[in-house]
């Protein structure tokens, strides 16, 4: 029943500045029709929205987006290019790598995290760090297994005088670091406006051959022995991982006449030994936010558990 | 889940005394490139290894080009790594290593059939990489505690499932009883050394 509550609350929400309404009331009405007349949810929404509009004497374009969206939590965003509204907090701004970009960073609500884009074109009200909206017509964006929600001409905002606990949605793997995968080491990325994607001999493939960007990333698949984990470092956590920055990684290339050389030199430190790592899972991926090269084990403690099995 | 990659297989953790005596291999289906798993004595089927030991001799083997053999030592037994022309960075870091060292190696098992009829089982090596004792250690209790439940799971007839029943077919002769041994002498020397160092440490590399 946690849906219909949702569905309530959004209901109320659209309505709440028209319709002397509360929450309690949308949800009764929802569940008559989807209890006691067995009418899906999303229907019986549709139908309340209805009823509601015409006690208000709105048209539907007078809605605050959401109008016909679904509403999804952030985790469970898991489909490319699809239309939705969001009620989510502003966990944190970036800087915008582009000049096309007015705003970026991170999006969260109770399930967990994504990234929100914002276009310079789009001309939309700016977001505030630490504060709750809602935000409807927004189109979700998939790159190498990683879900983000980009604003548009379109969306709505409204901010929410509301207070969001923000789900922790990070997973933490432990095991052998048995595999770097391709596409690690010294990249470059696409310097194309709010692109970043990966090139593959110079080019992207969205935007042909571009002059690229030097990033330090590692892709890399932790071991267990029952379950394999593929573990994705940045910069940041591949320089920590590694002891290799990206100027020693460039100029490494440099002297190297080859960037793969990058890629095999950190292999010998890393291949081969455990870590633990914590971080968000994005598609298969877990995001490296933190990590710990496990030392010593206690052999004690081992023999005792051994026995016991 | 549509278009997913296929999924990657795991490496599984096994002492040398049961690796060598993993001499049956399979596949699960006909297809040209299925995997090909070596079915361990224990009950468990693996396409993939995850060992660390001490790589203690490397010998060009190879007759027309090079072919490289390694020998690492666990503390049940020794693993045979070979590497040839199609594993040349496995090849050359058994060419450039000075043994002793401590080396964990990600590889797949293959099995070879000798004239007098043995199968020896061996390790095509994805990786070979030099580590430290920590990690060798942390390896050993590692696969002690996975040989032992594995053992306890196939001694019990529900949770062992198909691959302990395959094994209790195609290995008439083996004991897991043996295994279950080797992974607790295993440990316990491990925690012997540790007590032994403890009073005056030895400077570590």
């Amino acid at each position: 029943m946690a849906d219909l509550q949702q569905h309530a609350e959004d209901v109320h929400a659209q309505f709440s500045d028209e319709l002397d309404i509360t929450v309690d009331e949308v949800r009764e009405r929802l569940e008559t029709l989807v209890n006691d007349y067995k009418v899906p949810a999303d229907e019986a929404r549709r139908s309340l929205v209805n009823n509601y509009l015409d006690e208000a004497d709105m048209d539907r374009e007078q809605l605050g987006g959401g109008g016909g969206n679904e509403r999804k939590a952030l985790a469970d965003i898991d489909t490319d290019e699809e239309w939705l509204d969001v009620r989510a907090k502003v966990v944190e701004l970036w800087e915008p790598r582009s000049d096309a970009i007015s705003q970026v960073g991170l999006l969260g609500d109770e399930s967990g995290t994504i990234k929100f884009v914002a276009f310079q074109s789009s001309d939309l009200p700016e977001l505030e760090e630490g504060a709750v909206y809602r935000l409807g017509n927004v189109v979700t964006d998939e790159y190498e297994g990683r879900f983000s929600v980009k604003l548009n001409r379109t969306t709505s905002i409204e901010r929410l005088e509301e207070e969001i606990e923000v789900g922790d949605d990070s997973t933490e793997v432990e095991g052998a670091l048995v595999d770097i995968q391709r596409g690690s080491g010294l990249i470059k990325r696409c310097p194309e406006e709010g692109c970043t994607r990966v090139l593959q001999n110079g080019r992207c493939s969205e935007h042909g051959e571009v002059e690229g960007e030097f990033d330090l990333r590692i892709k890399a698949v932790i071991d267990d022995g029952e379950e394999v984990h593929e573990v994705i470092f940045d910069q940041e956590t591949t320089e920590q991982l590694t002891g290799v920055t990206l100027e020693e990684a460039k100029e490494m290339a440099m002297d190297a006449l080859d960037t793969s050389v990058v890629a095999d030199e950190m292999e010998a430190s890393v291949l081969g030994t455990y870590y633990r790592v914590r971080g968000p899972t994005l598609g298969r991926y877990v995001l490296a936010n933190e990590f710990e090269r496990l030392g010593p084990v206690d052999t004690e403690a081992a023999l005792i558990e051994a026995r016991s099995i | 889940m549509s278009g997913s990659a296929p999924t990657r297989e795991v490496a599984r953790r096994v002492f040398a005394t049961e690796f060598n005596d993993a001499t049956y291999t399979f596949k699960e289906s006909d297809e040209e490139r299925a995997p090909v798993y070596a079915l361990l004595p224990t009950g468990e089927r693996a396409n993939r290894v995850f060992v660390v030991g001490t790589l203690t001799e490397t010998e060009d083997v190879g007759s027309d080009s090079e072919y490289w053999q390694g020998r690492v030592v666990d503390p049940t037994g020794t693993f045979f790594a070979y590497a040839g022309q199609y594993q040349p960075d496995a090849a050359s870091m058994l060419r450039e290593t000075e043994p002793p060292q401590y080396v964990s190696v990600v590889g797949k098992p293959r099995t070879f059939e000798t004239d007098d009829g043995d199968v020896n089982v061996s390790v095509r090596p994805e990786s070979i990489t030099v580590v430290d004792a920590d990690t060798r250690d942390r390896w050993v209790v590692e696969t002690a505690t996975r040989t032992l439940e594995r053992v306890a799971a196939f001694d019990d007839e529900e949770a062992g499932g198909e691959y302990a029943a395959m094994a209790r077919e195609r290995y008439p002769d083996l004991d897991v009883e043996d295994y279950r041994r080797a992974a607790l002498s295993a440990l316990e020397e491990l925690d012997e050394e540790e007590t032994a160092e403890e009073p005056e440490p030895e400077a570590s590399a």
